[in-house]
């Protein structure tokens, strides 16, 4: 993930406390989503950013899994997102965010 | 009349030693972790220079191997060459470090590289001999110095060092004590994308036999700045790359926009000649040291040599309607808004339907998108996936939610309207322009019909908009004679004036 990204989360995290976070991605690859759900919950696997070494165990989602489509108007979803979910693998993208999620939520 | 392309040439520098002294993810490295692995790794993970000109894509680059005969070779390619793969191409050309090096040199005026001697003598002949570049120019390489000499400037004086084969072999010194906009680093960058630039207009006037008088206007797109800190961004490249070749007719400017520039640039050189501002222009630009090895750690990791071992650079020429080169449909130009908003689905609407809608075209009546061709032998054991392709794929989902496709026909629209990725990640380099050259070709032997060159930049990395760019264009079949953006041939318009004529005397005699 971002460094900046990185220290935007900390910085929220300090501010309004974990357990009222929610991040939605919306990378295109399982395995890069894999990794920024890694990052916000585990901690940087790159041991490069703010978040090395710092479990936050957070709240995190793929804009394609069902919570958070379920949550949005299906209009909107359908003009923003309805391409996408049609070009990517999001099977595999949600088994990816589950198993993280599972592994290292505290949150869940 | 709409203008024509008339060609494009394309450069690559093999550039080994400036991938672990002057790549970012290198040098970085350096700073922060100076007895890593990783850097004691890159120089025994490093391709010779056969290896590099014989590598299909950059085979593609040149133009030696079409982008249907390196789909066909089967990916990875990093372990496969070309038999019989030239340095010398059909729309380009490579070079080797050393002349790399000796560009760097004539392309400063300032008297602010110095080369050792006995280097200098081993590429004189090489820079002599490039009937293109301007006379002062071919002749500037001077005698060269000692090799204490340029040790004492990089130890005492803060100059850049040269270095081929393991060996300093020149420098690049500072050309301001405080000024950060004028330190060695700064100046090396900034005479890397000049000297790569200045190669791809070289070779582009050597190819196509162009009259470098002919030339009224240079538009430079590259991703650098130039300038001191009273201006940091000053710039005008264009017009100190143009002086390399001698264009004594022309001015020009730089363009930029991240890596949508180049197709910024294309549209910009379209409008001055359709207008007759300006009846020849060139776009071009240079590459960048700093992107090379950017994703070196990933690449040596899964067991591959480092892979972004070139600078890369474009030149192609723009002119007023000719009656037979490929014609750039200015009325069929796509823009991503400052409305348009940042989902996928927005950016493509914008820059591929939207231009279709205007010509009353479907996605499938293009018959080739050349969208960000990066090489995928690179980018995908990095992690970031196949980007033709997936722009692709984007394309296509777009022709199903407009009903102009069936859902089942998603898998085959890249191998029938897209390429393969061939281009260096070079930024601005890889983005729609590496197609100029083989759409023109393809065009006028009546191969395809209809291309669409697609640029798209990444604006947030400058830290002051998270807006998203990219701009379009057309480029089709030159209809000859018929006035294409009328649709009324110059026969027709005789007629008409003759009618009008005839009834304007038949007034007077009644």
């Amino acid at each position: 993930m971002d460094l900046e990204n990185q220290r935007r989360v900390l910085e929220f995290t300090e501010e309004f406390g974990a357990e009222n976070m929610l991040i939605i991605l919306g990378a295109a690859e399982a395995e890069a989503a894999g990794l920024a759900a890694e990052t916000v919950t585990a901690g940087d696997p790159t041991y490069a950013g703010p978040l090395a070494g710092v479990s936050l165990g957070l709240r995190v989602f793929h804009v394609f899994e069902p919570e958070i489509k379920d949550e949005l108007d299906p209009e909107v979803y359908e003009e923003q997102l309805g391409m996408m979910e049609m070009v990517l693998d999001v099977d595999e993208i949600v088994e990816e965010m589950k198993g993280i999620r599972e592994e290292h939520g505290q949150f869940n | 009349m709409f203008p024509v392309i008339k060609g494009a040439a394309y450069i690559l520098a093999h550039t080994p030693d400036m991938v672990l002294h002057n790549g970012t993810t290198q040098t970085t490295e350096r700073t922060v972790n100076p007895d890593s692995d990783y850097l004691k790794q890159v120089p025994k993970n490093l391709r010779s220079l056969e290896q590099f000109v014989s590598y299909p894509p950059n085979q593609t680059y040149i133009g030696n191997l079409s982008p249907d005969e390196l789909a066909e070779i089967e990916m990875p390619w990093y372990d496969k060459s070309v038999e019989g793969g030239a340095a010398i191409g059909e729309m380009g050309e490579i070079f080797a470090q050393d002349e790399f090096i000796g560009w760097i040199k004539i392309s400063d005026v300032f008297d602010l590289v110095l080369l050792e001697k006995d280097f200098t003598d081993s590429i004189r002949a090489k820079i002599e001999g490039r009937t293109g570049l301007a006379d002062n120019f071919r002749t500037a390489l001077s005698e060269g110095v000692s090799a204490e000499r340029i040790e004492k400037e990089i130890a005492d004086k803060g100059a850049e060092a040269l270095i081929h084969d393991g060996q300093t072999v020149g420098c690049v010194k500072r050309a301001h004590d405080i000024d950060a906009n004028l330190n060695a680093h700064v100046i090396f960058e900034n005479l890397v994308s000049k000297a790569s630039a200045a190669m791809a207009l070289v070779t582009l006037i050597e190819r196509w036999d162009i009259d470098p008088e002919s030339i009224d206007y240079v538009i430079e797109c590259s991703e650098e700045a130039c300038g001191d800190m009273n201006q940091r961004g000053g710039g005008n490249f264009a017009k100190s790359i143009a002086e390399m070749a001698g264009l004594i007719h022309a001015t020009g400017s730089d363009t930029r926009s991240f890596c949508a520039a180049p197709t910024h640039a294309l549209i910009n050189a379209a409008a001055l000649a359709q207008s007759g501002i300006h009846k020849n222009v060139i776009i071009l630009a240079g590459g960048s040291t700093a992107k090379l090895g950017m994703n070196g750690k990933d690449h040596l990791k899964k067991g591959l040599p480092i892979l972004e071992d070139a600078v890369g650079g474009f030149a192609a020429l723009i002119s007023e309607n000719d009656g037979v080169h490929p014609v750039l449909r200015t009325d069929l130009v796509g823009k991503h808004m400052v409305g348009t908003g940042s989902s996928p689905q927005a950016v493509i609407s914008s820059l591929i339907t939207a231009p279709l809608d205007r010509g009353d075209l479907k996605i499938t009546d293009i018959d080739k998108y050349s969208v960000e061709m990066q090489n995928p032998d690179v980018t995908k054991p990095a992690g970031a996936g196949d980007v033709p392709m997936a722009n692709y794929k984007m394309i296509a989902a777009l022709g199903v939610m407009r009903k102009e496709m069936e859902r089942g026909d998603i898998p085959g629209f890249a191998s029938k309207h897209g390429m393969v990725g061939w281009a260096p990640t070079q930024g601005h380099i890889p983005s729609g322009v590496p197609y100029l050259g083989f759409a023109t070709k393809d065009i006028m032997a009546g191969k395809i019909h209809r291309a669409m060159i697609v640029g798209k930049g990444s604006l947030f990395l400058g830290r002051l908009t998270n807006q998203f760019d990219g701009v379009s264009i057309v480029i089709e079949t030159n209809p000859g004679e018929v006035e294409a953006d009328t649709g009324v041939s110059k026969e027709e318009v005789r007629q008409m004036v003759a009618e009008a004529m005839r009834s304007f005397a038949a007034s007077l005699t009644e």
